[in-house]
Order: C-alpha cells, then sequence, then structure tokens
C-alpha cells in the first residue's frame, strides 16, 4: 500500500514553480500563500513564545505576552543548568549515551535482517516477514509487564540494558521494513554479479549492498535520534536513580519540586532539549520527508 | 564478518559427467547453505522475537492471575475482567481515550488533507512550509512541549491572552475537566504534519491530466475533490487513519506529563495506557494491569479489522 509512492512521475519543484506562475491567478495564489502563512504561524507560535520565554526574567513571562523580549536575561539558562540535583551536563549526556548506542544498534540489527527478508530465499521467509508485519501494528504495552518483570529477575533495572539491547536485537520492525523497501529497489542484477565474481551472501551484504543502503540508514539514524531522545516511558519505567536520568526525565522534574516560579529555568532547559531535534530536522529533512513517504513511519 | 561458508558454494562438488542438470542432493545442500545464510542474517531478530513472543503470552496469562511482583501468580480466572466492568475509573479512562481518539484523529486527519492539497497546488517555497508543518510533529511527543502546553493554556497563558483580544473571558483549561481533554487534542491536531506529508507524497501522484480532462468537461471543485482525489487517495487516507488510530489509542506521554502522572482534573485526562501504567507500576497489581492491555489489544484490533473490512467500500485499489 505504501511502495505506490515512489514512483518516479512524482512532481518536480521547478515544475511546481512552473505551475504556480501560470496555472492560476495572481489572486488565489496571494490567497493561498496567505492560508499557509496564517496556519504556519499559529503553529510556531508556541515554540517561538518557548524560546522568547526563555530569556526573559521569571517575573515577566505572563505579564508581558509578546515576543521580543522587553528585557533579556540569559541567566535562566545558567540557572537551569544546575537547578536540579545534578547539572544538566550530566542528563544530557546520559541521553547521548542512549541516543549513540540506539542508532548503533539500529543500524547493525536492522540491516541484518532486512537484508535476509529482502535480497536472499530460505524457508519460512514469508512467514517470518507477516510476523515481523504483525509487531509493527503490536500495541507496546501488551509485552510491558512481562518484559519488566524479566528485566528486573535479570537484575537490569536501574540500568540501561532495557533501553539499549533490545535495539541490538531488531526488535524495531518500522526500521526493518524501511530498509527492506529501500533494498527491494536494488537491481537484483548486482547480487547475481557479486555471486558469479564468488561473493557470498556476507560479502555481498557487506560490500555491495550496504554502501547502497546510506540513505535508507541516514533515516534510520535520524528517525531513531529523534525518537530515542524524546523518549519518555522507557526511562520513566526503568531508571530510579536520578543520576541515570535522561533529559525528557530531568525536565519533568522541574514541575514536580513545584519549583512554580522558576518557568524561565524550565523553559531555557526545554528549548536546549529541543534544539538537537530542529537541529537533525534542519539537517535531514530530505531523508526524514522520503522516509515518512515511503513507510508511514511517525 | 564471517565469509568461509558462503564463499564459491559450487567448488566443492565437481558437476557429474554428461549431466548438465545439478543431482538432488546437490540442490538440498544448496537450500539448506541458503537457509543457514538466511538464519544467520536473521539471528538477532530471532532473539528478539523471544522478548516479544513470550512476553506476549506471558501477559496473557497474568491476565487471568492476582499478581503483585512479590508473591507468585495466583490463577483467578476472568476475575480481572469482571473487576474491569465494575471499576468506574477504567471505564472513565476508556471514556477518555475513545474521546480523544475520535474527536483528534478525524480532525488532525483532515487538517492535514487540507493542508496537503493548497501545497499541492504548486506553490513556491514549498520545502518552507513542508518543513514548518512537518517540524511540529517531530515535538509532540517530547516532554518539553506538553510542559510547554500547561502553560501556554495556562490561565494567563497565551491563548487565553489571544481570546482575552475578542473578549472571550480566561478559561481554565488545564484545571477545568470540561476543558483539560481539548487541549490536548489541539496538541494532536497540531502534529498533523507527518501525515501531510504523506498525503502530499500521495497528492503528487495523481496526473494532473485528469484534472485538465474533468475542467475540460466542466467538473466543479468539489466534483473533482470528490471523484478524483478521494478516490485516488483513498489508499493512503485507509493508511494514515490506521496508523493514527493504533497510536491514538496509545496515548501516554501527553496526558502523564499535563498532569504530573495523575489523571487530571477529574481524571478528565486519565489515558487508558497511564491507567495502565498507574495500576500496574503504583500500585503493582500486575494482574490486572495485563488484563487491560489484552483488553486494549482486543479493542485496538477490533477497530483495525473494523477500518479494514469498511475498506472494500470506500478504499480504490484500481490503479
Amino acid at each position: 500500500m505504501t511502495t505506490t509512492l515512489q514512483s518516479p512521475k512524482a512532481r518536480r519543484p521547478d515544475e511546481d514553480a512552473l505551475i504556480e506562475r501560470f496555472g492560476s491567478s495572481r489572486k488565489s495564489r496571494f490567497a493561498r500563500h496567505l492560508a499557509l502563512c496564517l496556519i504556519g504561524l499559529f503553529m510556531m507560535y508556541p515554540l517561538l513564545w518557548l524560546v522568547s520565554s526563555s530569556v526573559k526574567p521569571n517575573g515577566l513571562i505572563f505579564s508581558d505576552l509578546s515576543l521580543w523580549p522587553a528585557e533579556w536575561s540569559p541567566q535562566n539558562y545558567a540557572d537551569g543548568w544546575t537547578a536540579l540535583e545534578y547539572d544538566f551536563g550530566v542528563y544530557f549526556s546520559n541521553s547521548i549515551v542512549i541516543v549513540v548506542l540506539s542508532i548503533v544498534g539500529n543500524l547493525f540489527s536492522c540491516s541484518l535482517a532486512a537484508y535476509g527478508f529482502a535480497r536472499l530465499n530460505f524457508t519460512g521467509r514469508k512467514l517470518f516477514f507477516a510476523l515481523m508485519l504483525g509487531t509493527m501494528m503490536l500495541p507496546g504495552h501488551v509485552l510491558l509487564i512481562p518484559q519488566y518483570i524479566l528485566f528486573a529477575k535479570l537484575g537490569w533495572l536501574n540500568t540501561y540494558y532495557p533501553l539499549l539491547v533490545p535495539n541490538f536485537l531488531a526488535t524495531n520492525a518500522f526500521y526493518i521494513f524501511l530498509m527492506v523497501q529501500f533494498m527491494r529497489q536494488l537491481p537484483q542484477e548486482l547480487d547475481d554479479a557479486a555471486r558469479i565474481d564468488g561473493c557470498g551472501p556476507f560479502r555481498t551484504f557487506w560490500s555491495i549492498i550496504l554502501p547502497l543502503c546510506r540513505p535508507a540508514f541516514a533515516t534510520t539514524a535520524i528517525f531513531t535520534f529523534i525518537s530515542v531522545w524524546n523518549e519518555f516511558f522507557g526511562p520513566l519505567l526503568y531508571l530510579t536513580d536520578p543520576e541515570l536520568y535522561t533529559v525528557p526525565l530531568a525536565l519533568r522534574q522541574f514541575v514536580d519540586s513545584e519549583g512554580q516560579s522558576q518557568w524561565g529555568q524550565m523553559f531555557a532547559m526545554s528549548v536546549l532539549s529541543l534544539a538537537p531535534i530542529i537541529g537533525f530536522f534542519i539537517a535531514g529533512q530530505k531523508y526524514l520527508v522520503k522516509g515518512i513517504a515511503t513507510t508511514g513511519l511517525k | 564478518m564471517s565469509t568461509e561458508t558462503a564463499v564459491m558454494p559450487e567448488a566443492d562438488v565437481p558437476p557429474a559427467p554428461g549431466d548438465g542438470r545439478p543431482s538432488a542432493g546437490r540442490l538440498r545442500g544448496r537450500r539448506a547453505r541458503k537457509d543457514r545464510a538466511g538464519y544467520l542474517f536473521l539471528l538477532p531478530w530471532f532473539i528478539g522475537m523471544l522478548f516479544t513472543v513470550v512476553p506476549f503470552f506471558a501477559s496473557l496469562y497474568l491476565a487471568f492471575t492476582d499478581y503483585n511482583l512479590l508473591n507468585s501468580p495466583k490463577w483467578i480466572g476472568f476475575e480481572n475482567f469482571t473487576a474491569m466492568f465494575r471499576d468506574p475509573v477504567l471505564l472513565k479512562s476508556l471514556q477518555v481515550t475513545f474521546v480523544y481518539t475520535f474527536v483528534s484523529v478525524p480532525l488532525s486527519l483532515a487538517a492535514a488533507l487540507g493542508v496537503a492539497m493548497i501545497l499541492n497546488k504548486g506553490i513556491r517555497a514549498l520545502p518552507v512550509y513542508r518543513a514548518v508543518f512537518y517540524l511540529p510533529s517531530l515535538l509532540g511527543a517530547s516532554v518539553a512541549v506538553v510542559l510547554l502546553w500547561r502553560y501556554v493554556f495556562g490561565l494567563d497563558g497565551i491563548v487565553n491572552a489571544f481570546l482575552g483580544w475578542f473578549g472571550v473571558p480566561a478559561i481554565a483549561w488545564t484545571s477545568d475537566p470540561d476543558y483539560a481533554l481539548t487541549t490536548l487534542i489541539i496538541l494532536h491536531i497540531w502534529t498533523f504534519g507527518s501525515p501531510m506529508v504523506i498525503f502530499l507524497a500521495g497528492l503528487r501522484q495523481i496526473p494532473v491530466m485528469y484534472y485538465e480532462a474533468a475542467a475540460v468537461d466542466g467538473a466543479s471543485k468539489w466534483r473533482r475533490f470528490r471523484s478524483i482525489t478521494l478516490p485516488l487517495l483513498s489508499p493512503i487516507i485507509f493508511f494514515n487513519l490506521i496508523q493514527s488510530l493504533i497510536a491514538s489509542f496509545q496515548t501516554f506521554t501527553q496526558g502523564f506529563v499535563m498532569n504530573d502522572g495523575g489523571g487530571g482534573p477529574a481524571n478528565s485526562t486519565l489515558f487508558y495506557n497511564l491507567y495502565l501504567y498507574q495500576q500496574g507500576f503504583n500500585q503493582f497489581n500486575m494482574g490486572y494491569a495485563s488484563a487491560m492491555a489484552w483488553t486494549l489489544l482486543v479493542i485496538i484490533a477490533a477497530f483495525t479489522a473494523l477500518t479494514f473490512f469498511s475498506a472494500k467500500y470506500w478504499v480504490n485499489y484500481d490503479n
């Protein structure tokens, strides 16, 4: 149902400009841009307000609602950084460790599985593939309690293992699916030629297919980054020692501790927590858009 | 990475003289080698499936037990399920989740389709607009944005300030049970960007000449939308609908962060999965929580199946 999205007939941006130029009246063009700008402004406003509030002194955040701060104070960033039990350097490095290892794990395990599904023929392949697609639809909470018990019995509570090990075991079917879709587009002649030259499946995978799959890997890496960076439930469940907290868990402490008046610090740290996502988004937009267009991934 | 098992697969068995076709034994050997390679590649996935399949059945078993993590599970038959029917908080959480899903999913998909259609008209700066609309969907589930939402909808937040221009008196969005869920529905609609990108990719596949032909025949705008866009886009609408439904039934973070892990005023933002978490990990009713998880699985499966069955009446797979 999703492969239909990849036909080469898609319109190119320069065609868009042509259609806009000659295909519609100036008035309707203006109306469209106006509508889009208004919607965009409404959607961006909360984020802009967040950034502006993060540099306002506390007393002004709710009394002066304008986006341009009347008074600048970078103090929120300095104070917020050290406001909690550990300073945010600890939380950021925890998050970075988890994110980087998750990306490595997903790339490693999902590319292996995807190559198996997309390019090899073996007994039970169709059945396993269907099973894999089935797990994509499975609500995570069904597995939650036994997994928690299992991790508890393994002594993994309050460690990063429950958050990391599943990523090394290709449990994220979305990324397998994404890579399978990508690998299927590569011509079969590549594998045939490699085999004739004496390559076995591992050599073919490593030297022929992997280098060609870089765009799919980029998409997987960016999606993994965003979802793991944002992840709240897993860390909430498995991490109880504040020294191990990730950035989202730490942020929540701003309201837990009911430091009701420290909005500015909370907003400042919120901005810092969102900045990497926005950065990755800008850098990797091409891969993200392609990725969700081919798999429907969120 | 080991290659010795697979390199030069034919070299060890010389071909039988006068017989171009491989013997049955050799075929079987090649088959086994192929199987072995396939299974080796899938090895991490197989182990990972153990982490899925075993808990899947274990939670089904636990659903029929009384289990608090300290004592061993005690079989109690259907008691957890009958208790669920008598649990007013559970029924409330179900109601919250249903209202949230059936209001926010159609609205966000409609917004996604509407904006995608404007963007598809051929517009300059398309990548800029697309980025602006898509970005919120990456942030919507983050703690920072849900925290931000609390203050955007705060008593003296920007939403009330905006409404104040039109003379609307301040609304206690987050503490009034009538409005608390609305803020989260708005948050959901705010993230319409990811279905929008999928719609846009689909719309760009519809050949422009269909619209040109319809325009020549004098079809109105609405008529073109009804008879060209909707049918040709229906597989993608279907796909987005299933995805959004499944995700929306499982909402957790938004409710949890909005009200510090509680259910909000009069439990008005107590999502089903949030209540499940409270039962399982605050009160350690692991059996009850498992029964809840399986009930949600059945509900999601039922709605997915319903959507699939309805597909033959409105989804067009002709092209």
